[in-house]
């Protein structure tokens, strides 16, 4: 027998977690403390490696995590009590599987003997997270933890990244078992991620795309994902080809928007240049994007005259909405280099300058013009003001879910991957300001700004209360214009104008707000004051929420309507009451 | 009907449904089976039949057969999404294959008298199916065989007194010397 009180691998199940951080390179985490977790809180204020943000609000700290993740392609790791704690992360843990973040959480469970009891703040927390991760574990045994806590790790970062959450009944964490660190057997057997690309369909894309006359690239947030190399050769592959390049929400700043084969954004309110070359084209290279409902409005006209290749990591994305002709499963990196190869030794640069040219066409339609005003500060320009303001700066920008995230979108050019974070598949109205404060965390010299709006600020706003307490000199650029814009518009557009409950009444006073908090309170009425008070909020050292009044009444445009293809987009300077009557004329079902 | 106007717009998928058996090898561990029900509600798949159990307890294997309905998209679908699933070891289209063997077990009570009950054993012995219980007024009749055959038996009961019938659902297995 060995004397067990001295092996150093032997420790409590509370201590093991904050083990297993430090062995995954862990340095930051967010979470709330409660009954549950009270030993593992204890564990961390006995250590310096691990530094623990305290949030306000456990769906905080979800997405605090995500933001952490998102900008420095490291996993995010989130603490939460059992019960309120648990199900408040449920928002988060959907957010990040809908947009694949890879996010860690740990919860504390009520301790085993009582789980099924109904025991205080006890709740089925497997049970209710298990559709919202890409796995799940309950751990009955201190000595199982390790091995699932390694786990864990590697499920959500490896593959198609996703959250995974490990339930630790209070029990388990007070008691002693053995821990060892990360090792290959850790890990399911079942469990094996394809990431090399099949030749013979590596082959055959090159052979598409040597061969096109009509080609676009569309990228989508799998490119980020799969981390700098898939970048560089996404870039290399466009100033090889000279091909045109659009990207899904999630995938901007994987080709620099100043790129002189940049599209824009494609989908709902995406450029018309982009849905016209995705409908118009004859071959479609989609890299790391998945056919969302957003991209494609009407299946049974997407891009009906096209070949497709479509590159996912995740075989469940190939021929889910469409049908493509070359899928290629696996890492798009590895892929895209595969294809760089192959298409550098056998072809030249295909001559497309015809297809260009129609491209052109398209582009002049500038189809995000908008009308200046002198007296209003118009939303588009706003963020093209802190866009021009913040240019060249080392800048991550996030934003909560609205209109004012299309615009952000649509308006702030991108030119690195990480540098956006936005709430994509599940759209989560409180995201962003959280997220910012994750970034903070992860970047405190960088310039991190939450573009906002004022109905999506006020359902995290307690997370300034965070920034506050830990330094982080987030800018909450608020576009307020007193409505749920989004809302509005649709119920404008598809429901009679009958502006139901999307009116923002009773809104705070957002200087007095910051102020209450502790940060700072900036306000902007006039276009001519603009500019000024971008600067004085970038120049302030200190958490800001800035107030920008914007024309109320503004709409997102171009956009395409209900039930439409890509070629019908309804362009911004058709929306007159008339043709947007006809566009949508119908009735309103769907999202 | 006003067709109702909406964002973007479900295509009306008119390829016709298909049923496959679908063979899944799980590691057996707690919560396994409700990830793969959960699958299906979550995502709206049909679920005609579903029949799990440990087959290799030392492994801690599980083989779970499914039966399901639905266009060949969605069939698609369905494998590659249990497929993605950490505890998932193999998904096999048994249907695709066709070289396999499907049998469920059917129990199913019978109660009658006079006539109805030696017409109920007649057919009884014609589809091999065996008593296991008698009382004067009725028989519990156990039956192996594929759905078709088990569905005709039934049926076929059902005028001579069927009260009640308790099925295992489709088990399946592939023919030949390998192993899925
Ligand atoms: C948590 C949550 N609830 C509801 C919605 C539906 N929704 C989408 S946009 C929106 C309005 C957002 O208003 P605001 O934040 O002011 O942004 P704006 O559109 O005005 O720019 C709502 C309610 C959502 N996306 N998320
Ligand atoms: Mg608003």
């Amino acid at each position: 027998m060995t004397d067990k009180s001295h092996d150093p691998n032997q420790m409590t199940g509370a201590a093991m977690i904050v083990r297993a951080l430090i062995d995954h390179g862990v340095t930051d985490i967010f979470g709330y403390p409660g009954g549950a977790v009270l030993p593992i809180y204890d564990e961390i204020f006995q250590q310096s490696e691990v530094q623990h943000i305290l949030v306000r609000h456990e769906q905080g700290a979800g997405h605090a995590a995500e933001g952490y993740a998102r900008s420095t392609g490291k996993p995010g790791v989130a603490l939460v009590t059992s019960g309120p704690g648990a199900t408040n992360m449920v928002t988060p843990l959907t957010d990040a599987l809908m947009d694949s973040i890879p996010l860690v959480c740990i919860s504390g469970q009520v301790p085993t003997h009582l789980i099924g009891n109904d025991a205080f703040q006890e709740c089925d927390t497997v049970g209710i997270t298990r559709p919202c991760t890409k796995h799940n574990w309950l751990v009955r045994d201190v000595n199982d933890l390790a091995k699932v806590l390694h786990e864990a790790f590697y499920v959500a970062t490896t593959g198609r990244p996703g959250p995974v959450l490990v339930d630790v009944p209070k029990d388990v964490q007070f008691a002693t078992g053995t821990y060892h660190p990360p090792r290959k057997s850790d890990v399911h057997r079942s469990y094996a991620p394809r990431v090399k690309g099949d030749a013979t369909q590596i082959r055959k894309a090159v052979s598409l795309l040597a061969n096109a006359k009509r080609p676009v690239i569309y990228s989508g947030g799998g490119v980020i994902n799969s981390g700098p190399e898939a970048t560089k050769l996404l870039r290399e592959l466009v100033e090889v080809t000279g091909f045109p390049i659009t990207s899904t929400l999630m995938g901007l700043g994987a080709y620099p928007a100043s790129g002189k084969n940049w599209l824009g954004m494609l989908g709902m309110h995406g450029t018309y240049e982009a849905n016209m070359t995705m409908h118009d084209c004859d071959v479609m290279l989609c890299v790391g994007a998945r056919f969302d409902d957003r991209i494609t409005g009407r299946v049974d006209a997407f891009s009906p005259g096209s070949k497709k290749i479509h590159i996912d990591i995740d075989p469940s994305s190939i021929n889910k909405n469409i049908r493509v002709d070359v899928p290629i499963i696996g890492d798009c990196g590895n892929i895209l280099g595969d294809i760089l190869q192959v298409f550098k030794a056998e072809s030249k640069k295909p001559d497309i300058k015809a297809w260009w040219q129609q491209i052109a066409q398209w582009r002049a339609r500038n189809s995000l013009y908008y009308r200046k005003s002198n007296d209003v500060i118009l939303p588009q320009h706003a963020i093209q003001s802190l866009f021009e303001a913040t240019r060249g700066r080392d800048t991550y920008i996030t934003t909560e879910v609205g209109q004012h995230q299309m615009w952000a979108a649509q308006f702030y050019g991108f030119e690195e991957p990480h540098r956006w974070m936005t709430s994509g598949g599940l759209g989560t109205m409180g995201y962003g300001l959280p997220a910012a404060v994750g970034v903070q965390v992860a970047h405190p010299d960088s310039l991190v700004i939450d573009i906002a709006g004022d109905a999506s600020v006020q359902m995290t706003i307690q997370e300034m209360s965070t920034a506050v307490q830990y330094e982080l000199p987030i800018k909450i650029f608020i576009l307020n214009n007193q409505y749920m814009g989004m809302v509005r518009q649709w119920q404008q557009l598809l429901h009679g104008n009958r502006l139901s409950h999307s009116y923002s009444e009773a809104l705070p006073d957002f200087v007095k707000l910051a102020e209450a908090y502790g940060g700072v309170g900036i306000q902007v009425h006039k276009p001519s004051d603009l500019d000024g008070a971008i600067q004085e909020m970038i120049s302030v050292k200190r958490p800001v929420l800035f107030d920008c009044r914007v024309a109320a009444l503004e709409n997102c445009f171009p956009m395409i309507p209900s039930g439409k293809a890509h070629n019908e987009m309804l362009l911004p300077e058709q929306a007159n009451d008339e043709a947007t009557a006809k566009a949508f004329a119908g009735g309103k079902a769907l999202v | 009907m006003n067709q109702p106007a909406s964002a973007y717009f479900i295509e009306d998928r008119h390829d016709p449904n298909e049923t496959h058996t679908l063979s899944v090898l799980v590691q057996n561990e707690p919560g396994v089976l409700a990830r793969v029900i959960g699958l299906f509600s979550g995502r709206g798949y049909n679920i005609e039949s579903l029949t799990v159990s440990e087959t290799e307890a030392q492994k801690h294997l599980s083989r779970i057969t499914i039966v399901t309905t639905g266009t060949p998209m969605v069939i698609e679908q369905i494998k590659h999404q249990l497929d993605r699933m950490i505890p998932v070891y193999r998904v096999v289209d048994m249907t695709q294959t066709k070289r396999s063997i499907e049998r469920e077990l059917a129990m199913v009570k019978v109660r009658g008298q006079g006539e109805h009950r030696v017409e109920a054993l007649r057919l009884a012995d014609a589809f091999r199916a065996r008593v296991i219980d008698a009382t004067t007024e009725s028989f519990v009749f156990e039956i192996t065989g594929n759905t078709d055959k088990i569905n005709q038996y039934i049926d076929l009961m059902r005028p001579l007194g069927l009260v009640e019938v308790s099925r295992t659902g489709v088990a399946a297995i592939g023919r030949g010397p390998e192993g899925m």
